[in-house]
């Protein structure tokens, strides 16, 4: 019926006295969009296909191709988008619920950028990083209330399982499943590079990456895929995933056709049958429950490791964090709503949760009204965009961040947002073979290294520039931020002053 | 045979003693309420007397544990291979996300029990009830057996509510002479011949641990659920 087509939001341009119909488009593009044709000699373009991922732009060797946005438009209004209008209609059409990927992509306020740092000038000195020592090296874990003395006045270590970072940035929680072989492996290669660590997500862990598991975070999420004694033991800590940040409350599906091959044997479900992670873990209906869960980890793997949660931001989040600090757990992860998704019913991506500034702001100023920070550490996720986002995170309470949407653009995702689809033509998310080969493990490690080797140089120079030679000095440093544009209400949650004040 | 005494003793101290013994066989005396016994262990022979804490069991990786009383919540949570027999009733969420291995209970198991079991090639977990299980038995269950004996209870389907809520694999078999309330996904009949052998091999399994006459309790009717489709949410979503 007429009234379901939907015109394509974006427009393939081919510039005809560029193109050499080399057909290198074509080949490069898993959705189908361009096809020579034979009969007129020339590239054509089925723009309704395009998911504006950019590979065919960025491997076109005349440079002949480019893709903007449509400038057809419904009879818009302030109200009523053209979004909002073309997905009255698919669901009109389907009945299905909307279905998206990645983070939040609505205009709603990004707190990072309304805050900004301070810098030392003339009454204390600012640090080089090029010539003098900074110190970036952060530890996760619970930290012992006091110092413990034997009979003979040494220092008894009591100092539970940490896990040692050489910068405070981590790759976050991403399943084999949602993501490539290849995309783990330059992510678990990145990270014993790096000497930080990577989380496998709720999909196991394959077998060929055991041998990254002193930089490996295993996560049990409410499914339970692929968990068992050698997993718990492979790696150097234990996430339990409560919720993440694109949909905090709900559980996942990943469907039968999905769970092929290695993804059927690393999350240990027969090919073909959906992977349905439940809403709750049935087990964990209070914060004594979770306690339960903590302590069977910790029983069965010997408390030889740390064990994190992960919750996503929402209203009543440093109540939670208040509950977790207290149930045995060492790291609390915070997910904010911006953080990513291979796929996530769209209403809840774009609705529910709250922005990670305040939600760490809350949780951290809660932990430490309490008498309790030093329980846990925190780690924050959740559209880390950039070095500076760190140092805000840090100097508002965090111990450290989780990056994965930044990780995926270091790989070569261009933010189409069509994971879902699982056609990823920068072989990426998806599973089909001939896409997968497009990233190569060598250079998605090398390309993440480089990353964070860059942000962790922006944070030691934005720390020399405060005076501060050591994170843990900036870590709570509230006094290092002030708000830009910011209302009271706000600036008390962030616990921060306006500039200039 | 290394003997553990619970009593006045936390729970980290017997689970210590229980990772680091090179016997077994354990013998866990004085019980009452300690939580993680056994808790990713593999290769031991334990038997508890008395009534172990929640998550006994859980990621069990290769045991046989005996209960000489009743267990409590998450019994076998995320077992991966094992046996695990009680000789009582069992709580909440018993066998939850259970891959592989069995677990025999006499008497009754609590709410949500064998939630979200899943098989994986030659993991096939089995949940043996004797008595009646709770509501949502066998929600998500995505693999393994689930099997509800109704001895000695004078419930009607030896079930609660919502049993086998988004089912999508695996099999409930109950015994009783009418079926529960079932979702729409369910598909339920009366076991046949071939449904009969494989339970009867359960039920003797039972009755050797339990005691009992495996022909007294085939005599009643079973019916065998199964879910519609290993693919539940298929037509739930529309891609933007």
């Amino acid at each position: 019926m007429a009234i379901n087509y939907i015109y394509p939001v974006y427009e393939v341009v081919r510039n005809a006295s560029r193109c050499v119909n080399c057909k290198i488009c074509e080949k490069q593009c898993a959705n189908g969009v361009h096809k020579f044709d034979a009969k007129n000699g020339i590239m054509i373009a089925d723009e309704s296909k395009c998911v504006n991922c950019h590979r065919c732009v960025a491997t076109c060797p005349t440079r002949a191709l480019k893709i903007v946005k449509s400038d057809n438009t419904y009879r818009e209004n302030a109200n009523w988008s053209a979004e909002s209008m073309k997905e009255i209609y698919k669901q009109a059409e389907s009945g299905g619920v909307l279905l998206s990927s990645m983070g939040n992509p609505q205009p709603l306020p990004v707190y990072w950028d309304k805050i900004v740092i301070n810098a030392a000038q003339v009454t204390n000195p600012s640090v080089d990083p090029l010539r003098e020592p900074m110190e970036t090296t952060v530890f996760l874990g619970s930290k012992p209330d006091e110092i413990v003395r034997d009979k003979d006045g040494k220092i008894v270590d009591n100092m539970t399982s940490q896990l040692k970072l050489s910068t405070p940035i981590m790759f976050s929680a991403m399943s084999y499943g949602s993501i490539s072989y290849n995309a783990h492996a330059s992510l678990a290669k990145a990270a014993e590079k790096l000497g930080i660590f990577y989380n496998t997500g709720e999909g196991g862990l394959h077998e060929d990456f055991y041998r990254y598991g002193k930089n490996t975070i295993v996560q049990v999420a409410s499914g339970r895929f692929g968990v068992y004694k050698d997993y718990l033991e492979a790696g150097a800590c234990i996430e339990i995933k409560v919720g993440q940040g694109a949909k905090p409350g709900i559980g996942g599906h990943l469907p039968g056709t999905k769970i092929v091959g290695d993804i059927s044997k690393t999350r240990m479900i027969p090919v073909g049958s959906d992977a349905i992670s439940p809403a709750p873990h049935h087990d964990i209906y209070s914060i004594e429950d979770l306690r339960q869960l903590v302590y069977s980890l910790k029983e069965a793997t010997g408390y030889k490791k740390p064990i994190a949660v992960k919750v996503g931001a929402v209203h009543n989040v440093s109540a939670v964090a208040s509950g977790i600090a207290r149930s045995g757990a060492d790291i609390i992860v915070i997910d904010g709503f911006r953080g990513g998704t291979g796929a996530t019913p769209t209403r809840i991506r774009d609705n529910v949760g709250i922005p990670i500034e305040l939600a760490l702001a809350s949780v951290d100023k809660r932990l430490r009204d309490e008498g309790i920070r030093g329980n846990v550490s925190l780690v924050v996720g959740g559209s880390i965009r950039n070095s500076a986002d760190v140092i805000k995170a840090i100097a508002l309470g965090a111990d450290a961040c989780y990056i994965a949407t930044a990780a995926l653009m270091a790989m070569g995702c261009h933010l189409c947002r069509s994971c879902h689809l699982g056609k990823c033509n920068w072989g990426i998310a998806t599973q089909v073979p001939e896409l997968v080969q497009r990233l190569d493990p060598e250079e998605g490690c090398d390309r993440l290294v480089n990353l964070v080797n860059a942000w962790t140089h922006e944070i030691k120079e934005m720390m020399g520039g405060m005076g501060i030679n050591s994170i843990e000095a900036l870590k709570g440093n509230r006094l290092m931020l002030r708000g830009v544009g910011l209302n009271e209400k706000e600036l008390e949650i962030l616990g921060i002053k306006h500039a200039g004040e | 045979m290394l003997k553990i005494d619970c009593k006045d003793k936390h729970f980290s101290e017997i689970g210590k003693t229980i990772r680091e013994s090179k016997d077994k066989e354990i013998v866990i005396d004085n019980c009452l309420g300690h939580r993680y016994i056994a808790s990713g262990v593999g290769g031991k022979d334990i038997v508890i007397n008395g009534t172990p804490g929640n998550a006994l069991g859980s990621y069990l990786d290769g045991c046989k544990i005996v209960v000489n009383g009743s267990a409590q919540d998450a019994v076998g949570d995320t077992m991966n291979d094992g046996i695990i027999i009680i000789h009582g009733n069992s709580g909440d969420a018993t066998g939850y996300a259970m891959r592989g291995g069995k677990i025999f209970i006499k008497g009754d198991a609590g709410y949500r029990a064998g939630i979200h079991m899943k098989a994986y090639k030659d993991k096939f977990p089995v949940l043996v009830i004797g008595g009646k299980a709770g509501s949502f038995l066998g929600e998500y269950q995505a693999g393994g057996i689930i099997l509800v004996l109704g001895v000695n209870t004078d419930s009607k389907t030896n079930v609660g509510y919502f049993t086998g809520n988004g089912m999508h694999g695996g099999k409930i078999i109950l015994r009783s002479d009418e079926l529960p309330d079932l979702p729409p996904q369910i598909i339920s009949r009366k076991a046949n011949a071939e449904d009969l052998q494989e339970i009867e091999k359960y039920v003797q399994e039972y009755c050797s641990y339990f005691g009992g006459e495996p022909k007294d309790i085939m005599e009643k009717s079973f019916y065998v659920l199964t879910a519609d489709s290993a693919n539940p949410y298929k037509q739930l979503y529309t891609s933007l």
